[in-house]
């Protein structure tokens, strides 16, 4: 009797991670592809990010893929100069929101980026990234 | 049924180390509630414990709390909601003692913090988001906070002086709260000062002095139905309004950036519950975990319009001779945030400034007083009005 693979790829998402198993697992693939993506419902529309495998809006809802694509508006962001355990390395950095309108995304902003270069209400792209340590995650660039 | 009161409060001196186990700080805070109310631990009918998890080793602490404080064979039951849990047991033991399931209900609240060390705090915090989708990115409440105060300056004006006042105010008062935790003295220049501690940066905008200090302690609030509480107490407070609400953990959900949404459904229930509105409120205390928080409240619960909170802190209208006295013992910021033992010390200071037993931190004759306790980045919001 084998031990069943367990499907684990979410281990890979952010500085560090605190989720393996998710029925949303595709993600990673796709962020490996240098992909960011959302989950649409296919019977009533309702677009979901981060990506969802349930619509509560339709219970039975089946899910499809979409990219985040295009720009989003800087909504609000900080610049942590103190970090949780485990995300020292990455200190400083910027956590931050995007409004693309029909959905907004959390992250944060390309570390390149200077200071005086960030100003709320400006237009930014979502870009996947690989971390120093070899982990995914994404960040907002400018455009 | 007929109305629910308060008939005990207490709560132990917030300190920055207890020097005790989770049980005996949970008893100091019980113990004074218990000596304010004369009753014995007969006539209690059920507990509910309310802390934060994972600060302490203790799976299921209510069950080790019933027994040390003499509550068995009672029910009891564990009640978390982050920040706001203290006074979201309040509002479970009120629709306990309604219902008529108890007569008399105990909620204590508890928070050891120092057995972990800060940047642990700080990663518990940050799992206090979406564990999923945010925290990967490295998320602490300082930060989420600090989100928001940079929405409240560009979309008002607001800027780092005004919050600055707000701690100004925490500290003159915490300094005269023997419960507190900071009793030094904050200037204004010790945010200009780039030497000083208090103005050294946390997450862009808010720095150290904008943020209230994690500590260790414990609350009690006594909850009883009308018969008991008139029989047990000559000065029985009673809970005339009860409003909560939430909103989305991820900030991607959420549309307002400079106010909390979870806060203003929970103040709006609990006014429409107590028939009353914001300018008849005679003492608050809010959530003021950073001084944008307690900006925000000033707005989410009406005492300002949007935008105008700074206003009232420059004319001291929230001070304790001002026209809407806030935060009046100190505060989070001064008085401390044992996470799971704050919504119930603010309610306990509004209770002693209802009774006229406040003492050096006494209100004026307030008839009227409102709890805004927050849990989280806004994501639970828990208003309580309680009257003479």
């Amino acid at each position: 009797m084998g031990k069943k693979d367990v499907d684990d790829r979410f281990k890979k998402f952010g500085t560090v991670s605190f989720t393996a198993i998710t029925k949303t697992n595709d993600f990673i693939d796709y962020l490996e592809n240098g992909k960011v993506m959302g989950t649409r419902c296919k019977d009533c529309g309702k677009a979901y990010f981060p990506p969802r495998s349930d619509c509560y809006q339709c219970l039975p809802g089946e899910m499809e893929w979409f990219e985040v694509s295009g720009t989003g508006k800087l909504v609000t962001y900080s610049k942590l100069e103190y970090a949780p355990i485990g995300f020292e390395g990455d200190v400083p950095y910027c956590i931050a929101l995007l409004d693309y309108g029909d959905y907004k995304v959390f992250g944060r902003l390309d570390s390149d980026l200077p200071q005086k270069e960030i100003s709320v209400g400006m237009e930014m792209k979502t870009v996947a990234n690989t971390l120093p340590n070899g982990q995914l995650n994404y960040v907002f660039r400018k455009v | 049924m007929g109305k629910v009161g308060i008939i005990g409060v207490g709560q132990s001196t917030f300190v920055r180390s207890y020097p005790g186990s989770i049980r005996e700080l949970a008893f100091e805070g019980f113990k004074e509630a218990m000596q304010d109310a004369q009753i014995t631990t007969g006539d209690i009918g059920a507990s509910v414990i309310c802390s934060a998890p994972e600060y302490d080793k203790q799976r299921s602490p209510a069950g080790v709390f019933a027994e040390y404080l003499g509550l068995n064979p009672q029910p009891t039951f564990y009640v978390e909601s982050l920040c706001s849990s203290s006074s979201m047991g309040v509002r479970l033991a009120y629709s306990l003692v309604k219902s008529g399931l108890h007569d008399v209900v105990a909620v204590i609240g508890f928070q050891k913090m120092s057995e972990i060390s800060s940047s642990e705090s700080q990663e518990r915090m940050g799992r206090g988001a979406d564990i999923q989708w945010e925290s990967p990115f490295g998320t602490m409440m300082p930060a989420y906070y600090a989100m928001y105060a940079r929405g409240h300056m560009e979309k008002y004006g607001t800027t780092p002086d005004d919050l600055a006042l707000i701690r100004v105010k925490a500290a003159t008062y915490g300094q005269l709260n023997e419960k507190a935790v900071y009793r030094k003295p904050v200037t204004f220049d010790m945010f200009t000062d780039p030497e000083n501690r208090m103005a050294g940066p946390v997450a862009s905008p808010l720095r150290v002095g904008d943020c209230c200090a994690n500590a260790d302690g414990s609350s009690c609030i006594i909850v009883a139905n009308e018969e008991k509480a008139k029989a047990f107490s000559k000065k029985p407070v009673w809970i005339m309004g009860l409003g909560a609400a939430t909103t989305t953990v991820n900030l991607a959900g959420r549309d307002l950036f400079s106010g909390l949404t979870a806060a203003q459904e929970a103040g709006k229930q609990a006014y429409e519950m107590a028939g009353v509105t914001a300018k008849d409120i005679d003492v608050a205390e809010v959530h003021d975990c950073f001084t944008i928080a307690e900006m925000m409240a000033y707005e989410d619960l009406g005492f300002a319009a949007p935008g105008e909170g700074k206003d009232l802190i420059k004319g001291k209208e929230t001070y304790k001779e001002g026209s809407i006295p806030v935060n009046v013992d100190g505060g989070l910021l001064s008085k401390g945030h044992p996470i799971g033992a704050t919504g119930g010390s603010q309610i306990r200071t509004v209770v002693l400034q209802l009774r006229d037993e406040a003492g050096d931190i006494q209100v004026d004759n307030p008839q009227i007083g409102l709890v805004h306790n927050i849990g989280g980045v806004g994501l639970y919001g828990n208003v309580t009005i309680l009257g003479r």
